[in-house]
């Protein structure tokens, strides 16, 4: 008995130590952690960040993202009044027409809403502001911009010096320099997006739509929205078209490359180790590489496109999977193999019969997923290989004004890629699934 | 086994005859599909040469000029290597970094959502397809979507990269870590429910002892790819040593060396915590017994 107490006395001291082990665990990890991050908010230079960082960009991405605004623009020296929506020349209103809310004449009289009223007369810019009063501003080469307020003091919504007017309103915006005038007004909604303005369907309702489209005319409905100058939506799904194309061709390109060489790097089925060591190193060569580098390797050989960006995928995923696949050889039961040899079959048929049934599920669900997972990497690599929805998505960044272009793409990358996790995982249930019965 | 059911073959010679007819067809449709398959191949390469700026054939003798000139100024300069080395490790730290805080911040948000989006284990099951949806979009937004934007609103640097990967990881570790909260035992949980401890010290006792070497696991996996994705990132704008190699490279001839210094430098960082990870998670997935008995 004394032995046991002895026991007992032991294992209580090892008790004890194990509990203060855990507790300096419990209490270091997340001390250990929050160094960390302590540390990185200082290297990161965050609060430098939070300094630099612009709330007027992120104010106007967000509002971008919903609405649109149509310019009505004065050339101050010609006096000529344009009309175009964001401003662009894709959005331009045809000479002499205008929404309804601009009245273009000698005055051209711009109603913004809520009463707010901008005149843009032959010499001078009014701006009624409702509950503030008349605001005139009267560009002149030589003195800039002669401005009259109501109020001697002037509200922080006007921005005014020699040779700039600027007012923001919630009913809109108002800039006169001494080149020209421009108002702004918002609308909420994605602009022209099914046709543009030099389109005869642009404003109609559905129904009317529905009832040309019976009539015979759909063939040009359909022509209009496909070549929307503006939305452009014949490139919009080409470019998905080849995002998905280079994951398709770079994963099983990779997988039927991978296969063959998958065999010499597996212990049961490459009797010589420096050919295994050589093949193992050649595919932590192509997977260490990262894609990154082959694709500015590739894209100094083939130039720019989604075929340098599928090989980059390949290669590197030659290398992912030939380390995986290898690995499942690896794991291969033997028996299965002995039984179909005792069959008398040659060796080309012990690996067709009793290897390949063995690794498909394996195989296919791991080339599924990366699947899936490239169509992610494709557009990041479409991004800098210039193809793909990932070459659409950084020039409307770039422009950092087409915003609802940008939510647009966005939209449907994540659409693309949820459905492409739906496309690999109900074929990955049913090729498995059916490849289990099937033996 | 269809045909047993209605026109039973007796004879030997008509079951071996529909044995064979149905091994023929077994060939025909595996015939088809590989066809198909090959087919897709063909068409979808020649198509993505002929989009392509050069053509396949005609870059394929150009391979190894690009590297060939890159390796022959680094060999010419092969002196400045180790300063080149030196220069860039910070670049090459804020790179890891970037990688190491979004897999941690990545995978704390992703237990919060494992836990609220698996089935017997969630806070407010009704929720738990909510949630489920939330980590489907977060997984499908590529990193560079939210990079770019955040570059836009916070200027360039290593923060915007930071967020767009740990947002990525919240929903890609949240989806593996759920997968592997299914199938955590749940009498620990009904034990401690029985003494009356709430949610979160059920989840902390009960689930996270189980499920730990598994979610550290995916968690390092995770780490290892996002060292690569944090590198593309810096390649389009956000920071490390992404950043570095695009101005190296847009430079050309004459930074060749520092290039080439980047490339090795990103190349044995990439198998250094590759291989650390795959240690790592070999002894997680197999050294569990051994720490049980210990």
């Amino acid at each position: 008995m004394s032995m046991t107490e002895a026991q007992t006395a032991d294992m209580a001291a090892q008790a004890e130590s194990l509990f203060q082990r855990k507790r300096l665990v419990a209490f270091g990890l997340p001390a250990l952690i929050l160094a960390y991050l302590v540390y990185v908010f200082f290297a990161f230079d965050v609060p430098g960040l939070m300094q630099r960082a612009s709330a007027e960009n992120a104010r106007a991405l967000v509002a971008d993202t919903y609405s649109y605004k149509t310019h009505v623009t004065r050339d101050n020296r010609s006096g000529d009044v344009s009309v175009a929506i964001e401003g662009e020349k894709k959005g331009r209103y045809p000479e002499g027409t205008a929404p309804d809310w601009v009245d273009l004449g000698e005055t051209t009289v711009i109603d913004l809403g809520d009463g707010h009223v901008v005149l843009f007369g032959p010499e001078t810019i009014t701006y009624d502001v409702p509950g503030y009063g008349q605001i005139t501003a009267t560009p002149s080469r030589s003195q800039g911009v002669v401005q009259t307020f109501p109020s001697e003091t002037l509200p922080d919504w006007i921005n005014s010096s020699k040779n700039r007017l600027a007012i923001t309103t919630e009913a809109g915006r108002l800039s006169v320099t001494r080149n020209r005038a421009e108002v702004f007004r918002y609308f909420t909604g994605w602009e022209l997006f099914f046709f543009t303005l030099d389109s005869p369907y642009h404003g109609m309702g559905a129904t009317e739509l529905a009832r040309r489209a019976m009539s015979g005319e759909a063939s040009a409905i359909l022509s209009d929205f496909w070549n929307n100058s503006m939305w452009r939506h014949s490139d919009v799904v080409w470019a998905i078209f080849e995002t998905i194309l280079m994951a398709f061709l770079g994963t099983m390109g990779a997988a039927l490359a991978a296969l063959p060489l998958a065999f010499l790097a597996a212990k049961n089925f490459a009797p010589v180790a420096a050919v295994r060591f050589a093949f193992r190193r050649l595919f932590d060569f192509l997977r260490g590489v990262d894609a990154l580098i082959w694709t500015i390797i590739l894209s100094r050989a083939f130039g720019l496109g989604p075929l340098t960006g599928a090989l980059a995928i390949l290669l590197t995923d030659t290398g992912s999977f030939g380390k995986l696949f290898s690995e499942a050889l690896e794991n291969v039961d033997n028996k299965q193999i002995e039984g179909v040899q005792s069959t008398g079959a040659k060796p080309l048929q012990r690996y067709r019969f009793g290897v390949i049934p063995q690794i498909t599920p394996v195989l296919l669900s791991q080339v599924l997923y990366y699947l899936e997972s490239n169509t992610r990497s494709a557009t990041i690599i479409g991004a800098i290989t210039g193809g793909g929805i990932g070459l659409l998505l950084t020039q409307a960044i770039i422009t950092q004004k087409d915003w609802e272009e940008v939510t647009y793409y966005i939209v449907l990358v994540v659409l693309m890629v949820i459905f492409m996790d739906w496309v690999s995982g109900a074929l990955r249930r049913r090729l498995i699934a059916s490849d289990d019965s099937g033996h | 086994m269809a045909d047993l059911t209605h026109a039973a073959p007796q004879t030997l010679p008509d079951m071996q005859a529909s044995y064979m007819a149905q091994v023929a067809r077994r060939r025909l449709y595996s015939g088809i599909t590989l066809l198909v398959f090959i087919l897709l191949m063909v068409s979808g390469f020649n198509l993505a040469a002929d989009r392509n700026g050069g053509s396949f054939w005609g870059g394929i003798d150009n391979f190894f000029d690009y590297p060939g000139e890159v390796v022959a100024e680094a060999a010419d300069k092969l002196s400045e290597l180790p300063g080149h080395f030196v220069t860039y490790m910070p670049a090459l730290i804020e790179t890891v970094n970037i990688a190491a805080v979004s897999t941690l911040i990545g995978a704390l948000a992703a237990i919060v959502l494992s836990l609220f989006s698996t089935r017997g284990l969630a806070r407010f099951p009704r929720l738990v397809p909510v949630f489920r949806r939330i980590m489907d979009v977060t997984r499908a937004v590529p990193e560079i979507v939210i990079a770019l934007i955040l570059i836009f609103v916070l200027g360039g640097g290593p923060v915007p990269a930071m967020i767009a990967i740990a947002f990525h990881t919240a929903g890609a570790l949240g989806k593996l870590f759920s997968e592997v909260n299914e199938n955590a035992s749940l009498k620990p949980l009904e034990g401690l429910e029985s003494v009356g401890a709430n949610w979160s010290q059920r989840m902390m006792l009960g689930v996270v002892p189980q499920v730990a070497p598994n979610w550290l696991s995916y968690a390092l996996l995770r780490f290892e790819i996002n060292i690569r994705a944090s590198a593309i990132l810096g390649f389009v704008g956000a920071g490390g040593l992404g950043y570095e190699l695009k101005n190296a490279i847009s430079w050309g001839q004459g930074k060749y060396d520092d290039a080439a210094a980047m490339f090795l430098l990103l190349f044995f960082t990439i198998v250094l915590f590759d291989q650390i990870s795959s240690h790592f998670r070999n002894r997680l997935v197999h050294g569990r017994q051994v720490e049980m008995h210990g």
